[in-house]
């Protein structure tokens, strides 16, 4: 029932129900990837640098070393989206972790944790991504740590707001007059509560985190052995003049994925937005 | 008494706030006593240590400012003011039940109501998940909620004042505590529920025999509720007596006063409501001696000098008055 509503509002925001589509739309591509291509992606298949639609076995062309682009967008997807999801998964927990822990008990907890969070403000967020990949190496888990540390300050910022408006309410001093310790009244009640802003920022960290990772593998530190679109649009970087379609098919797969995913934050804003509820 | 000790027994209890302009004795030396099945009346003007003694009581207080100095808080014969915080959390909720003023805030708006009983149960009970449902529903129906299990699954914004008032309650009395902090539970409600809500905490009091502190500063409620009534001024007890001795023969001065700024149903219309002049003073400017003394009509110079200490007029009553002491 509650559900229901709550579906029935994401989808009253037309931008938001067309990027959810979209996004279900690359996510069954993800999982269905060797389904639709069982052969490994990275093998080469034919001619190099043949154009979209020029041979109709490749309808997206194939690149510089005669690979299918079609099938690399298809496989990349699933390591696109791992990478966003984790990384977001990974900001989410210490964000939400550092800001209920500093909102919560406030005094120095809070003023150690919020200059931490500004010490890692002050980085600029792609040279501490690349920083922590070249010293940790470039496998997926390590630049979905690396993006997960860079992304973390603005959820703990927002989970603290949420948590210092909360934790005076009557609802948790009444929950402390019933012997609730002060780890059960984080986690099961004031969070709850604190959540739904989180969510969106969370689903935007996504995005941020696709973004990044892109970044990361244009700039040759990817991992080798994915082919995630970043790395795509990496590898046709050489070809930019000629065969420019090697670097735009994989952007633009980015720049729609990107874009719903930010279409989807806003909805989610939109339907748990507590001051339109009930209207 | 047979050796039992009394649910609830305060002696000497002094709670100060440290802040930055000094300190202030928020609770000065209150002592009290309630016995199993009695209701106490805390009663006093905003701002006179009501609640900061109910917080003393449950452990509650900000810390910082507020801190417990000195005095003892006996639950069924323990101290608990020396007690670990770890050992706190076993007694809130299990052997001292607490409501508050606001029904709707006192509860968490995004979870159901059986949610939160559940979880106080589970807290304090070796109760499954199932059977504390089961418990939760019959707690419900304890509290006279209409129509309790379709309202199960309802969320505070769903239910009326009332309503939610009747859930603290069952949450307040899930764990059958043996004494009751009620903070101005009525305050918030309107008058047909009020009273509604009143007669069934008398209620479930008797049924249980629970010891019942009482703050209001609704004396019309005091009338209803209380057995004996302990009246506060400025952080300390200025007067104690049953709630008939006071109503029909107030010693303090401040006691005279709040019960003349009392409406009663009958007197003339047209008379104006007598007042107290003045406010109560602020906790870091008390006077020298008795604290009510700028506002008090009987003022006598030593009232001015020397803080008077509580006496026993008559057997049960206690009064801290210079004047009422002549009388």
């Amino acid at each position: 029932m509650q559900r229901f509503e709550f579906l029935g509002r994401f989808a009253r925001n037309r931008g938001a129900f067309v990027g959810a589509c979209l996004i279900l739309l690359v996510a069954l591509m993800a999982a269905f990837a060797s389904v639709f291509f069982p052969t490994d992606p990275l093998r080469i298949v034919g001619l190099p640098e043949l154009w979209p639609g020029e041979d109709p076995e490749f309808p997206l062309g194939t690149d510089s070393l005669g690979r299918d682009i079609l099938s690399m967008i298809v496989h990349g997807a699933r390591a696109t989206l791992l990478i966003g999801l984790f990384a977001s998964a990974v900001a989410t927990i210490i964000g939400v972790g550092v800001g209920a822990i500093a909102g919560f008990f406030g005094g120095w907890v809070d003023e150690v944790a919020m200059r931490a969070a500004e010490l890692f403000q002050t980085i600029p967020n792609l040279i501490f991504v690349l920083t922590i990949v070249v010293i940790l190496g470039s496998t997926l888990t390590n630049i979905v740590i690396a993006i997960g540390i860079v992304s973390w300050t603005p959820i703990a910022r927002m989970t603290r707001a949420e948590f210092l408006s909360l934790r005076d309410r009557e609802f948790v001093q009444a929950c402390r007059s019933m012997g609730m310790s002060d780890f059960r009244i984080i986690v099961s009640e004031i969070l709850p509560n604190a959540l739904p802003p989180v969510i969106v920022l969370s689903s935007l960290v996504v995005a941020g985190a696709i973004l990044f990772e892109s970044a990361v593998s244009f700039l040759g530190l990817g991992d080798p052995n994915v082919a995630s679109w970043g790395r795509l649009v990496g590898d046709g970087r050489q070809l930019i003049r000629s065969s420019w379609y090697i670097c735009a098919i994989p952007g633009i797969a980015i720049m729609i994925t990107v874009l719903c995913l930010n279409l989807v934050g806003d909805g989610l804003n939109d339907a748990l937005n507590p001051k339109l509820r009930d209207r | 008494m047979s050796g039992s000790a009394l649910p609830l027994e305060i002696v000497d209890l002094r709670t100060t706030l440290f802040t930055r302009r000094g300190e202030m004795k928020a609770v000065d030396g209150l002592s009290l006593t309630v016995a199993a099945g009695e209701t106490v009346a805390l009663v006093g003007e905003s701002g006179c240590g009501k609640s900061l003694s109910a917080l003393s009581i449950m452990r509650l207080l900000p810390d910082p400012p507020a801190r417990i100095v000195g005095g003892q808080v006996k639950l069924n014969g323990r101290d608990i003011v020396p007690l670990p915080e770890e050992a706190m959390l076993g007694i809130r909720g299990k052997e001292i039940g607490m409501i508050f003023q606001d029904p709707l805030s006192s509860l968490n708006p995004v979870a159901t109501v059986e949610k939160q009983i559940v979880e106080v149960l589970m807290t304090h009970t070796e109760l499954g998940r199932g059977q504390a449902r089961v418990r939760a529903h019959e707690l419900l129906e304890l509290v006279g909620m209409p129509d309790a299990a379709r309202r199960l699954d309802a969320y505070p914004h769903q239910l009326s004042g009332g309503m939610c008032q009747r859930v603290i309650i069952a949450m307040a009395i899930a764990c059958s505590p043996s004494v009751l902090i009620a903070d101005e539970p009525t305050t918030a409600l309107d008058v047909t529920v009020q009273a509604q809500v009143l007669a069934l905490l008398k209620k479930l009091q008797a049924d249980a025999g629970m010891a019942m502190i009482f703050i209001t500063h609704d004396l019309g409620v005091v009338a209803e509720t209380a057995d004996r009534v302990v009246v506060m001024y400025a952080g300390r007890k200025v007067e104690e007596a049953s709630v008939d001795d006071l109503f029909e023969n107030p010693l303090h001065p401040y006691t005279v006063g709040l019960i003349g700024a009392t409406p009663t149903p009958g007197a003339e219309r047209a008379e104006r409501l007598a007042d107290i002049p003045g406010m109560v003073p602020p906790l870091n400017a008390l006077p020298q001696g008795c604290a009510f003394a700028p506002r008090c009509p009987r003022v006598m110079d030593r009232c001015l000098t020397q803080k008077p200490a509580l006496t026993a007029p008559a057997p049960g009553r206690l009064v801290a008055c210079f004047a009422a002491e002549r009388t």
